[in-house]
């Protein structure tokens, strides 16, 4: 699916022990693009865009993060202008800091904290197929029409700072940030790549970015 | 608005699909990953893979036909069976799973949900607890439904969600296979009692067993697998038929 001048990407999903990696390297796989998976600094320097996928606590995942060395690369990656996209806990750890199970910095790409849904009447974690209410045109969305509905699976929620930074809302018990953006960066709370078409759609956009 | 969830079910032995009746006499239903496509392509939302041989026979479930799945579809999918071990679910996590569920080794050492919890996070976590009813009461069975304890349904659910159990799929083994419906009763009181998402499961015919379970029963999952192996019910058409019935579903 990815055509012609798109085969001199290449996607570096980063690995640092948080969960479901595979899943987002068989989903970039199946759109023809060049993946690397990466786990330690330099390597950094040999791909055009870098993904941080992860699911489980975000205090673990930034410790990881240090004692792999990674995270100083991301954030020089970030300021060179080059893509990244954060899924799921991914996207949580753009936070300034979170609070699963206990306080931690996140990497400080966009301001806000991590938080619990305590949202009335509705259970959590919020698991299911939910809807997107895009704010604006983004280049990521280009392609997918309203009310799709994309897997979620989480407990805690980035409480973006700035509205300016959130480029999607999706409502459970409460309407909350479901993607964020700044400049280069975007983070989703959904799984692209467990939302089967429009999911891949997003992806491919992320690549041909 | 969160969608209703419609979820098909694999039971794996010896890596062919298998399906009973009362967790009995079991029928060969075909190849896994071949299903697992079909349904992914049929929207189905979710995917259980109950690897039912892995207690009996002490082994572990097959991570390669795990890695097999999770490169054939791009729907979250859920993997049971025999599991232990951090060690277990981590393999499991590896080789493509989105979720994980437990079941007997929870019963016997509670302690392993909170460690899984702490490990990789509650959203990963699903409890299965087979249940069967016994003079008004409900008591959780193991092994497949083959042991019965003396644990009633209600207090271990508390408990696991305590624990920190993500999700908890509910199979009566009463109604299981016999497609009269699901437990409305078993499933409405699991989602009073619980803040955490319940998947009704057992005793799928029609789609009106899915309207009631999920109107009367206040599940938020419903799973099948006779039903839909055998094409009695097509996903889609029922889709359709729940969201005239103001069921919200995606389409």
């Amino acid at each position: 699916m990815v055509q012609g001048e798109q085969q001199d990407k290449v996607i570096g999903i980063i690995d640092y022990g948080m969960g479901n990696l595979r899943s987002v390297y068989n989903a970039f796989r199946s759109l023809d693009a060049n993946v690397e998976i990466i786990t330690i600094p330099e390597q950094f320097n040999s791909v055009t865009h870098i993904v941080l996928p992860g699911v489980g606590s975000f205090a673990k995942a930034m410790e990881n993060l240090e004692e792999r060395n990674l995270i100083e690369p991301i954030i020089s990656f970030v300021k060179s202008g080059k893509p990244m996209l954060g899924i799921c806990l991914g996207m949580q750890l753009l936070a300034t800091r979170g609070f699963e199970p206990y306080e931690k910095s996140g990497l400080g790409l966009i301001e806000g904290n991590v938080i619990k849904m305590n949202f009335d009447g509705v259970r959590i974690p919020h698991v299911g197929w939910n809807a997107l209410e895009l704010i604006t045109d983004h280049l990521l969305f280009q392609g997918i029409r309203k009310h799709v509905d994309f897997y979620f699976v989480h407990s805690y929620f980035f409480d973006v700072k700035n509205e300016q930074d959130i480029l999607a809302y999706s409502e459970y018990g409460s309407r909350f940030p479901s993607v964020v953006y700044k400049d280069n960066v975007t983070g989703m709370q959904f799984h692209p790549e467990k939302s089967q078409k429009h999911g891949l759609r997003i992806l491919n956009n992320f690549v041909s970015s | 608005m969160l969608t209703k969830r419609i979820i098909a079910c694999l039971d794996v032995k010896n890596s062919r699909t298998v399906k009973g009746v009362n967790f009995e006499s079991l029928k060969d239903m075909g190849d896994p990953v071949e299903q697992a496509l079909f349904y992914s392509q049929a929207k189905a939302d979710e995917l259980v893979f109950l690897d039912i041989s892995a207690t009996n026979e002490r082994r572990k479930t097959l991570s390669t036909l795990v890695n097999s799945i999770a490169k054939a579809i791009n729907i979250p999918f859920t993997v049971g069976g025999g599991i232990s071990s951090v060690d277990d679910v981590r393999t499991l996590l590896e080789s493509g799973a989105d979720k994980i569920s437990v079941n007997t080794a929870a019963v016997n050492n509670p302690k392993l949900i909170s460690e899984l919890a702490k490990e990789f996070g509650s959203q990963c976590i699903v409890v299965a607890i087979d249940a069967k009813r016994d003079e008004g009461e409900w008591f959780v069975y193991l092994n497949g439904g083959q042991i019965p304890t003396k644990l009633k349904v209600k207090d271990w659910l508390k408990q696991a969600e305590k624990l920190g159990a993500g999700e908890i799929l509910l199979t009566s083994i009463d109604t299981d296979g016999t497609r009269n419906g699901f437990a409305i009763e078993l499933t409405h009181m699991a989602s009073t009692l619980l803040n955490i998402p319940v998947i009704a499961s057992g005793g799928a015919g029609t789609f009106d067993h899915f309207k009631d379970v999920f109107k009367s029963g206040k599940a938020d999952a419903a799973l099948a697998a006779g039903i839909f192996h055998e094409r009695t019910v097509d996903i889609p058409q029922l889709k359709n038929y729940l969201k005239e019935q103001s069921i919200n579903v995606r389409l």
